[in-house]
């Protein structure tokens, strides 16, 4: 286990070096640049020389890459030029971190919750009106694109109802207390309720439309497995054995058919980084795929670099842990 | 072998029957098919300690037979007809939670593919316990060196490191094994094996059947072996039920139906297995046409258009059930001559 784990790690680091250096390539690729985008498009080119050899865009792409490497082990990533300018794009990272931890867990929670009992209980009664409606309803999930979810749930409950506020994550003017940067955590741990619940408001959208697509795909694995499980033949054995119904459910239909869906949730958390993009810009919530929309379309390559790294990694530590779960599910990994 | 015998001998007349099943009759019915009749008015005693043999090929209802025995049928899609009598109870009319406190305590069963009948991610210690668990109270940690002991007695090495192993960890003859212990495990009268050994390799298949006969021997448990080798039936069963497209064809104690087959599909069942004893050089004789060329049973016999023996009769009626005067039970209205068996 020890021994798998750290092979992973090695891994992941791998796949940053080759992430970091195509990223390196494509960024210099893109039109315009940080030279454009910080004295204009009307720059005298002697103005822009001069930029760009105290900048060190003077030289060959493979030295750059050098120093960046270089500079990036000591964990300088260069200062922000847009999304919070003059910050350090490292501390950009960190800022922006938690917000999207809290969208992403509210979401992730949100589509398992709802997605492992609805499916376990749509296969249960297979081919009821249930059943029916469910499926078509999680067809509509998948289908429907996540900033179409977000924009629709955005006009009617927000703006046309006034339910639940249309952006943002907390209401500045209650100058909630900062502890760990999770903004709910830090409302019920400081006991500033109104704060929590503020901030759940200001989720609560953000988290559906992020929860749709795996909520319905959760959905439909689980439905599918449990299914397949209910006709497996060790299914059978038990109903022989005169076991009690809720034995077999528990301990020989839902515990196997949770490999499946397992894996789906691991990699439905790495589709949740690229939906949050799309749906923390549509709510202007200020957590990383906000900063990534942001620095992209300002050309802030320092924080873009830093956060599209920072992504790769967390996307390849999920799918550890996912593994890491499997293994604890599956005694034919574990015991392999 | 004698002791088979003795068992069966002394069993027979003395006391009534531990299962009767009469006119057992199943039919499938799937949404805007036609029904289906896969078991049709099938009856069979097991007495207490006897082994009956179920034999036919692929889809003679033989399974399905088993299956609605231990209520293990779909609940949708089928109608279940007739009567099985376990010790004065009607099975068959037995309330779903009434059958599943008599399933794996009174009556247990054997499935054929080992590794797919044990559940992957449960240690082989939790599969052999929770049959005791439910059916006589025990804890897991009073169970576990019952289950022990079980895994000993059907011949699994080591069976302390054996319990905390999963399904995965076995080899196919220890999977059997392990399955055996547990249908074991709760003591039952009676024993249902469906195809115990068909998925396994030859040398332990042998194994398995020399167990499964120890332990019938031992313990007094009645067997229903369910299989499409005759060799399995020869070996082990003191009666043998044929049954061809649902319905029991031929019945009749072991010895003598191998011995003078009399139902022209019991005979051609013998005549297409190699023999060691037959001269070099001599053809098997395989049964021609297949399942598909059936007739109904209602108006015709259902093997007639495969039958070497067939008569017009054979074409236009059904044959009904006649016992002959050595005890075998016999549905056909031509059946083979005893001297043309003798002579080959």
């Amino acid at each position: 286990m020890v021994r798998f784990i750290v092979r992973r790690i090695l891994q992941m680091a791998g796949v940053l070096v080759a992430l970091s250096m195509l990223l390196f390539v494509w960024l210099k690729a893109l039109p315009g640049g940080p030279v454009s985008a910080i004295l204009g498009e009307r720059a005298t080119p002697a103005r822009r020389e001069a930029l760009e050899a105290a900048l060190g865009l003077d030289q060959p792409v493979y030295v750059q890459y050098i120093r960046f490497v270089q500079r990036a082990l000591r964990g300088d990533f260069g200062a922000s030029t847009a999304v919070i300018p003059g910050e350090d794009a490292f501390q950009v990272f960190l800022i922006r971190l938690p917000a999207t931890i809290e969208l992403a867990i509210c979401a992730m929670v949100l589509a398992v919750a709802l997605g492992i009992p609805l499916g376990y209980l749509a296969a249960r009664r297979k081919g009821s009106p249930l059943d029916s409606s469910l499926v078509v309803f999680s067809l509509i999930g998948v289908a429907v694109p996540v900033f179409f979810t977000a924009f629709l749930l955005k006009y009617f409950v927000a703006v046309e109802w006034n339910l639940l506020p249309v952006s943002g994550k907390q209401d500045a003017s209650l100058d909630a207390t900062r502890v760990t940067g999770l903004l709910i955590l830090d409302g019920l741990l400081t006991r500033e309720w109104d704060a929590a619940w503020d901030a759940v408001r200001h989720l609560i959208l953000p988290a559906v439309a992020l929860a749709t697509i795996p909520f319905a795909i959760i959905f439909r694995i689980t439905r599918a497995s449990v299914l397949d499980t209910m006709d497996a033949d060790f299914v059978r054995t038990a109903e022989a054995k005169g076991l009690e119904a809720k034995v077999i459910r528990s301990r020989h239909v839902l515990r196997n058919a949770m490999l499946p869906v397992v894996t789906v949730i691991g990699l439905s958390l790495g589709g949740l980084l690229a939906g949050a993009i799309l749906t923390e810009t549509v709510f202007s919530y200020p957590g990383i795929g906000d900063a990534i929309y942001q620095s992209q379309r300002d050309k802030d390559y320092a924080v873009l670099t830093v956060l599209i790294l920072a992504a790769a990694a967390i996307f390849v530590i999920i799918n550890l842990l996912v593994d890491i779960a499997y293994a604890v599910l599956d005694p034919r990994i574990r015991t392999r | 072998m004698s002791a088979t015998m003795s068992l069966k001998d002394d069993a027979t007349p003395s006391t009534g029957p531990l299962l009767s099943v009469e006119d057992l009759r199943v039919t499938f019915q799937r949404h805007g098919e036609k029904p289906f009749t896969a078991v049709d008015g099938v009856s069979f005693d097991v007495h207490p300690g006897q082994t009956v043999g179920l034999v036919g090929e692929s889809g003679c209802g033989k399974s399905v037979t088993s299956l609605a025995l231990m209520g293990l049928l779909p609940k949708r899609g089928n109608r279940v007809e007739g009567r099985a009598t376990y010790e004065g109870t009607d099975l068959l009319s037995l309330s779903d939670k009434e059958m599943r406190d008599r399933r794996g305590r009174d009556i247990a069963m054997i499935f054929q593919d080992p590794l797919s009948s044990l559940n992957p991610v449960v240690s082989i210690g939790i599969q052999v316990t929770e049959v005791m668990e439910r059916h006589q109270g025990m804890s897991r940690k009073d169970a576990m060196p019952r289950a022990r002991d079980l895994l000993e007695r059907v011949g699994i090495p080591d069976p302390n490191a054996r319990l905390k192993n999963y399904p995965h960890q076995l080899s196919g003859g220890m999977r059997q094994r392990a399955l055996i212990a547990m249908a074991l495990a709760c003591e039952p009268r009676l024993l249902i094996a469906d195809e115990p050994t068909t998925a396994l390799d030859v040398t332990i298949q042998a194994q398995i059947l020399a167990l499964l006969k120890e332990l019938v021997q031992d313990t007094g448990t009645a067997l229903i072996m369910i299989t499409h080798d005759l060799g399995v039936v020869a070996g082990l069963c003191d009666e043998v039920n044929v049954l061809y497209a649902g319905r029991i064809v031929e019945r009749g104690d072991r010895h003598r139906l191998f011995a003078r087959p009399r139902h022209p599909y019991t005979h051609g069942l013998l005549s297409s297995i190699p023999r060691l004893d037959s001269p070099r050089g001599e053809k098997l004789t395989p049964i021609t046409g297949s399942v598909s060329d059936n007739l109904p049973w209602t108006s015709a016999c259902a093997f007639a258009p495969r039958c070497s023996h067939a008569l017009d009769v054979c074409r236009q009626e059904s044959p009904p059930w006649e016992w002959e005067s050595d005890g075998r039970g016999l549905r056909c209205f031509n059946p083979v001559d005893p001297e043309e068996v003798r002579r080959g």
